[in-house]
């Protein structure tokens, strides 16, 4: 039985599919009359109804246990036909089971109504339900107008522009768009032959969609120039050749758009395609592969479109000679695979190349609209960006060269990094590098350390804190100095932004930091021995011992024996050398954690911690020492050794003192020995009269 | 008789249906409706012809309605007996078949009678 209680069709129609007539009267009446209401009284009938009438159905309330088919092969069908993508259900039933709400959920069914119905709570359920699909219906379709919009919108921006460049240029106004299809025609084939070149379908339109940009560039070349009749002359070539690097730049200082993929290919195109595979070509003089794939192939679509059209200097030639001059390597080199390429889809083109006339009618109105546009004056308007900002880059360079500061440049995508011209020539760098971070030069500047700091620096970065800096060596044609870096990250302006590329500045510091390390080590070292000086090593000391309360340390005055009679016999020349010899032997003999220091005149000190026994190693200082001979003077030592902990809180002070209580009892009992301190020694007097001393103070010293 | 003393009359829960369907006039056309329904006679022929998922339907579906117009005495032998025809004729089906036999006259008594009464 299949009734329509309403007629009118303006009205939301709903599906209600139950056994009960009951039931489905008690829905219909309490759903209202603002709904057209239909009704099926088993699985099989409902199921008609939706294939009937389909994404008219606004919701189903569909009952579980029904005659024929039930509310599961109903939602079965529904899913089968894909119908549950547009139209909702709920399901009614009292059958609360939580495997049957669950498989009904899984079946994609939206919401439940429980019986007993309660008037309330179904309508607002289905008022709710229809409501959100209604919405999400309406989403989808929005988007879908919106993106088919902006491809529109898009394509016939770009329809416009390339006819203004072909009017500018004196080319033919075609030779974009034959530019663009032979474009599109190389890039499929080779999609086909190469799957691992990542090019996917919304690639290959980005290509040829971009492709439309590859001479925008020549809008900064003089008319007089760009439609010379006649052949150019080499410094008129020198400035036609910039319009690859000024069409770049157009598109790198767009103040919007410029992170969009589509962008970044034009980039590319506009940069590189007069590269040559064999490195030969402009501006960068990349080679191979280097060259990235959008350019190779636009280059080779407009060397063939420019031998098949008619010039100012030339007549076109036919597609078999294109063909064959371009194979012969006449009109330069190409990547070999689109050579290939060319040669499968040589047919093609060949038709394509005849039927040139046909979008040339086609494309009537947009050369309207294009014309009108030239003779707007605000066109030049670009060509007063490109002077300012040419003035502003040689502003910043010439600075840079003042300074010897390194500007760079790094984008994001593609990875290219460009660099000052002196700090590429200081650094021994090209001035543009592509991949920068595996570019072998590049590594061996940075280091691998510099590379990581380089990497962390930027991915710390956030549009909020785009700035870092820090310090790091750099290797300048082998010499190591240090640079202080600076970069900031750029980011689009978009809501979320997008991760750019970096600008940044590298200066060398190097003099100035040597300088600074220079004072610092006169003021904390001894200038004869090297050896910390004795007011830089207690504040050493003093913080070794802080930082660790319960660690075991040692001190040790060492005092060079008979020290005076050297100095009187051989001069003081001499004596200077023994006490760098000393020095010497006792930095060797120990470890590179502890201290070592010229306490004044022939005293020295150690400082050292340990973790078990300190005699072995007080002995091994001793021995190593001890007994060497320099020249003539064979050196002889007294030692005086205190350690910590003697008690809790001992400070350097007493530490000190204890050593040189322990020193002068090795001095009285001979010299030519080591002691350690003990408190019996407390009464004994000092060995060091005057701590910074001068030997000839000292009691001890014959 | 009113509407509520119908229930009170049948075992049904007043209080409730008024609370769910908002109004005696819709109740009171639903319970007048509900001795058109069907089921009850798809439930006598499939106990008649032990034909158990007919039985069921119509035990389920009788079970609905009476949830729906809280003629809850009906309602718990119709759910009862849904329960035992599920799976298999249960051992009790008999017995409960019995039950809602016994409840469904007295309601569809009750409500010809208050019919009767309201002159429809």
């Amino acid at each position: 039985m299949i009734s329509i209680s309403q007629n009118e069709n303006r009205k939301l129609k709903i599906l209600i599919a139950d056994d009960s007539e009951m039931n489905r009267a008690i829905l219909a009446d309490m759903l209202g009359d603002e709904y057209e209401i239909i009704e099926a009284e088993n699985g099989v009938e409902a199921i008609s109804m939706l294939s009937i009438m389909g994404n008219e159905l606004s919701i189903i309330l569909l009952d579980i246990v029904m005659p024929q088919a039930d509310g599961f092969e109903v939602l079965k069908a529904m899913n089968q036909h894909r119908w549950i993508e547009d139209i909702p259900v709920v399901m009614i039933s009292a059958e609360n089971a939580p495997d049957t709400i669950e498989r009904a959920y899984e079946l994609g069914v939206s919401d439940f109504i429980s019986r007993p119905f309660d008037a309330m709570i179904v309508k607002r359920r289905v008022v709710n339900t229809i409501l959100l699909y209604a919405k999400q219906r309406k989403l989808v379709g929005l988007v879908a107008d919106q993106i088919y919009e902006k491809e529109r919108q898009n394509n016939l921006m770009i329809d416009i522009l390339s006819h203004i460049m072909g009017f500018r240029n004196g080319e033919s106004a075609q030779h974009v768009h034959h530019v663009r299809i032979f474009t599109d025609l190389l890039v499929k084939d080779l999609m086909r032959k190469k799957a691992d070149l990542s090019l996917n379908l919304s690639n290959i339109s980005k290509i040829s969609t971009a492709s439309a940009l590859h001479d925008i560039g020549k809008m900064g070349i003089p008319e007089e120039i760009l439609n010379k009749p006649g052949k150019l002359t080499a410094e008129e070539f020198e400035i036609m050749k910039t319009h690859s690097m000024i069409g770049a730049q157009m598109l790198r200082e767009l103040p919007v758009y410029n992170s969009e993929p589509l962008v970044k290919t034009a980039y590319e195109i506009c940069r590189w395609h007069h590269e040559r595979y064999d490195g030969g070509g402009y501006p960068d003089g990349l080679k191979g592969d280097e060259i990235p794939i959008a350019a190779q192939i636009v280059a080779l679509a407009d060397v063939y479109d420019a031998l098949t059209s008619d010039r100012s200097y030339k007549k076109a030639f036919s597609h078999e000679q294109a063909i064959s001059m371009i194979l012969n390597g006449e009109c330069g080199i190409f990547n070999p695979v689109l050579l290939e390429c060319l040669k499968e889809i040589d047919e093609t083109l060949q038709k394509e190349t005849e039927n040139r006339t046909l979008f040339q009618t086609s494309q009537r109105e947009i050369q309207n609209v294009a014309e009108e546009m030239l003779q707007h004056r605000e066109l030049n308007a670009s060509e007063r960006t490109l002077q300012l900002l040419e003035q502003e880059r040689m502003k910043n360079s010439f600075y840079a060269t003042l300074t010897h500061d390194i500007q760079f440049e790094c984008t994001a995508d593609p990875s290219v990094m460009t660099i000052s011209a002196w700090g590429a020539e200081s650094l021994g760098l090209d001035e543009v590098i592509m991949e920068p971070l595996n570019n072998p030069k590049m590594q061996a500047v940075l280091g691998e350390k510099g590379i990581e700091t380089v990497v962390q620096a930027v991915s710390h970065t956030t549009p909020e804190n785009p700035v870092s800096k820090w310090e790091c060596q750099l290797s300048c044609k082998g010499e190591m100095r240090w640079f202080q870096i600076a970069i900031m990250s750029m980011w689009t302006r978009d809501e979320e932004p997008v991760y750019t590329g970096i600008i940044g500045k590298a200066i060398d510091i190097h003099d100035s930091r040597m300088k600074m390390d220079t004072l610092e080590k006169m003021a904390t070292h001894d200038p004869l021995t090297g050896l910390f000086n004795h007011a830089h090593a207690k504040k050493k000391i003093m913080e070794r011992m802080a930082e660790n309360h319960k660690g075991q340390f040692a001190l040790a005055i060492i005092d060079l024996d008979y020290f005076k009679s050297a100095n009187d016999k051989y001069g003081h020349m001499f004596g200077d050398q023994v006490l760098i010899y000393l020095s010497d032997l006792i930095h060797q003999s120990i470890r590179s954690n502890d201290i070592a220091v010229r306490v004044g005149g022939d005293e020295f000190l150690v400082f050292l911690d340990y973790k078990f026994e300190l005699e072995p190693i007080i002995e091994r200082i001793f021995d190593s020492i001890y007994g060497k001979q320099y020249k003539d003077f064979r050196i002889s030592i007294s030692m005086g050794v205190s350690r910590s902990p003697w008690h809790e809180n001992i400070n350097y002070e007493e530490l000190f003192h204890q050593a040189d209580q322990a020193l002068y009892s090795a001095k009285q009992n001979g010299r030519g020995k080591f002691f350690f301190y003990d408190n019996s020694m407390d009464d004994a007097l000092s060995a060091i009269s005057n701590i910074e001393g001068n030997e000839q103070d000292k009691a001890t010293e014959v | 008789m009113t509407l509520k003393e119908c229930y009170a009359a049948l075992g049904g829960d007043y209080e409730d249906v008024v609370l769910r369907l908002r109004s005696d006039r819709m109740i009171q056309k639903f319970v007048f409706k509900f001795l058109d329904d069907p089921s009850y006679g798809q439930l006598c022929h499939g106990i008649e012809i032990r034909d158990r998922e007919e039985a069921f339907r119509a035990a389920h579906t009788i079970k609905g309605v009476c949830q729906n117009l809280s003629f809850t005495k009906l309602y718990r032998s119709s759910s009862a007996l849904c329960d035992a025809l599920r799976n298999d004729w249960g051992a009790e089906a008999d017995d409960l078949v019995k039950q809602v036999h016994e409840d469904y006259e007295l309601t569809a008594g009750v409500i010809r009678a208050f019919q009767e009464e309201m002159g429809e």
